[in-house]
């Protein structure tokens, strides 16, 4: 297990954002190590994609900032957020349906031949590669992507993050669409990854599985930051609590987000 | 399924292949849609011939075909890439008739006398200026869509009446004649056309590049060993191309010049009339319009297909948040390909203009909806991300046809316009059928 000493891997600081006076983010800190797997967890709306998307370079936060390895990062586009190292799956798999596998892997950086044009037998070739490794059961190489399955979009999208030696990766509910079978490959997957030295975000509604693969849990209520503990310091349970009260448990650090003793006593006496 | 055919797809090691040939046209790799488009091409043009009494399929009407459709296929190449990006450009009409209009004046007024009768700088600087004005233009409604945000429809509606009222502005709706012999030549008609010798010298470079694209894309395939396409379809693919390329050219070059004119152009360039008095036969091979138009489609369907730029368009059609969060600049693709459009207007506005031999202030009207139905017809999805450049062009020749065809019969005008409406419906209509089915 990572030991969550020295310089984290990526930190984003006292992060908020707004949209049309809602707070969306509101003053949340969260860091990554690498080789560790930090889970986001939270009810829909809580602020977790729209936090991972301030990171990933889709949203810029009003405030607060984001280092990585120590440095401070400006990061105001995907392209910055890629040059960073920091690679996303997103929940709607951001492919553009009506190309190919390859031309989704490679897009926005595509393989050029020496006279300036697509090298698309060459980027078919990679995409062989990294899809033979995710998903060797994988044929359709020649069809938009459209004509795939859940699962094997998803594993175009994962392969498109980890293609191109991502240092931090984002997973935003990567087995929504995925069978059991699947899923279990894609935890497979991350644990290899986190072998690599690979820093992962993990987004899921699926406890279990955040139990299983996670480090550290960093849980979200309203935009703000309930707590964040060490999956061993905690029980499922308590991170529930978390999850619906805004409780923290004694094993957990508290974050501004945290329901009062006394506002807890309320809603106790209340049931 | 076919067992045989299965069989002939070679599997080199490593690499199964993903697409098990089931079919002579999927052993092909054809394009069924693009099929069906020269079916019914088959079928209006043979409909025609027969409902004429034989005056359709004749070498004459085939050229002036060409010719007519070239100025709309140039126009309707770049607005595929509009309509892919989920875009419209209603402008394309009203950007030809000024950029006309710009080309005819400047050409007039300042070239011709600065540089003297047909200078060949007369006919570059004209057509670069007019080019970069369309550019212009485009570029400019490009970014009030792209960075300002205002949509595609309203912005290109505006521009109808804007580039309309400009062509009339620039010239206070007088006609402009052109005064430069060599620009006439980009119009067709009888100067415009290249002969027989270049004919069939173009005719074996085009049979050489088949072949060579051909080649080329196999070796590269064997090179990542990736499934092959059976051999026996490589040369059927080959072979109907030559086929084709060579047929249309024994079309265009058994079309010959009118006795005065043949007499004329041999008086000119020195040709001996024939000692028995029989008319003198010189052909006019392919209309300069048209290998323009070739070229641009060739042009437009490497920028669509072999560039990053086309790769973007098509990414941006299908899901422009995927193409935004890859890290693709979107509102400048976006810019450019709208200045494109108003580029290749241009291009359009100079075809018309020289065949025309003067620029009006009406002209180009209505041009954008034919642009737009070629487009459509051709396969190229109002929805966005899907499209080909050879479609809209072959759409544009369809478009083209029927309205030929209408006049030979003789059609009043009002019954034409109420065809071609019916067509493109029904057109769009045999589209959605077929997309529905193969999902």
């Amino acid at each position: 297990m990572a030991q969550n000493t020295g310089t984290p891997l990526v930190e984003m600081r006292d992060i908020s954002i707004s949209f049309g006076g809602i707070k969306a983010v509101d003053h949340v800190t969260v860091d990554l190590f690498p080789g560790e797997v930090v889970g986001l967890l939270g009810h829909n709306g809580a602020g977790k994609s729209t936090l991972i998307k301030i990171l990933s370079g889709a949203y810029k936060a009003d405030t607060g900032s984001i280092f990585v390895r120590g440095q401070k990062a400006d990061i105001a586009s995907p392209r910055d957020a890629k040059a960073y190292g920091i690679e996303t799956i997103y929940q709607t798999l951001a492919l553009a349906d009506n190309v190919d596998a390859a031309a989704n892997l490679f897009l926005g950086r595509e393989l050029l031949t020496p006279w300036g044009t697509l090298d698309d037998v060459a980027m078919e070739a990679a995409t062989r590669q990294v899809m033979g490794r995710l998903n060797p059961n994988f044929r359709k190489f020649k069809e938009p992507v459209k004509a795939l399955s859940g699962g094997q979009r998803q594993s175009v999208a994962i392969a498109r993050a980890i293609h191109f030696n991502a240092k931090i990766l984002i997973m935003d509910e990567p087995t929504a669409a995925l069978g059991p079978q699947e899923t279990a490959q894609v935890g497979e997957l991350i644990k290899q990854l986190k072998d690599d030295g690979i820093g992962i975000f993990l987004i899921s509604h699926d406890l279990h599985d955040v139990f299983d693969l996670a480090d550290r849990v960093s849980v979200m209520k309203n935009g703000k930051l309930v707590g964040s503990a060490r999956t061993t310091d905690v029980s499922q349970d308590e991170v529930l609590g978390m999850i619906i009260l805004g409780k923290c448990p004694p094993g957990a650090t508290r974050g501004p987000g945290a329901i009062s003793d006394a506002e807890l006593a309320a809603v106790a006496h209340h049931a | 399924m076919s067992d045989q055919a299965t069989a002939r797809v070679g599997a080199p090691s490593g690499s199964p292949p993903q697409a098990k040939a089931t079919s002579f046209l999927s052993a092909m790799e054809v394009d069924v849609r693009f099929m069906g488009m020269l079916c019914a091409l088959a079928v209006i043009w043979i409909g025609f011939h027969i409902l004429s009494g034989g005056t359709f399929l004749t070498p004459r009407n085939l050229w002036n075909l060409s010719v007519q459709t070239a100025s709309i296929a140039v126009m309707a190449t770049g607005m595929v890439l509009v309509i892919v990006t989920r875009n419209i450009d209603l402008s394309v009409g009203s950007v030809l008739g000024v950029t006309g209009m710009i080309m005819a004046v400047v050409q007039a007024d300042y070239l011709t006398p600065t540089f003297g009768f047909d200078n060949p700088l007369v006919w570059m600087l004209t057509l670069g200026i007019g080019l970069i004005a369309g550019a212009m233009i485009g570029g400019v409604q490009g970014y009030v869509i792209a960075y300002m945000g205002v949509p595609a429809f309203i912005v290109t509606l505006g521009g109808l009446l804007v580039w309309r009222g400009a062509a009339w502005w620039v010239a206070s709706g007088k006609t402009i004649p052109l005064t430069d012999n060599n620009f006439k030549l980009i119009g067709g008609g009888a100067e415009g056309a290249v002969g027989a010798s270049w004919s069939w010298i173009i005719c074996a470079v085009a049979c050489a590049l088949i072949a060579f694209v051909t080649w080329n894309a196999r070796r590269q395939r064997t090179r990542f060993r990736f499934p092959l396409k059976p051999l026996w379809a490589e040369f059927t693919t080959v072979g109907v191309g030559i086929a084709a390329v060579v047929a249309a050219t024994l079309v265009v070059n058994s079309y010959v010049l009118p006795p005065v004119l043949a007499r004329r152009y041999a008086e000119a360039n020195g040709i001996p009339l024939p000692a028995d008095g029989s008319a003198l036969a010189i052909p006019f091979g392919y209309a300069v319009p048209v290998l323009i138009a070739i070229g641009i489609g060739i042009l437009m369907t490497f920028v669509a297909t072999r560039t990053r730029f086309g790769r973007y368009v098509f990414a941006i059609g299908g899901n422009p948040e995927a193409a935004e969060l890859a890290g693709i600049n979107t509102r400048r693709v976006t810019m450019m390909i709208f200045a494109l459009m108003g580029a290749l207007a241009a291009l359009g506005a100079a075809i018309s203009t020289a065949r025309l031999t003067s620029a009006t202030n009406a002209q180009g009207s209505l041009d954008e909806l034919y642009t737009i139905a070629a487009a459509v017809i051709g396969g190229t999805s109002l929805a966005g991300g899907a499209g080909t450049i050879a479609g809209a062009m072959l759409g544009a020749l369809v478009m083209q046809s029927l309205q030929s065809g209408m006049v030979l019969l003789g059609m009043d005008t009002p019954l034409q316009n109420i065809v071609v409406g019916i067509v493109l419906v029904i057109a769009v209509w045999l589209d959605t059928m077929y997309r529905k089915r193969i999902r």
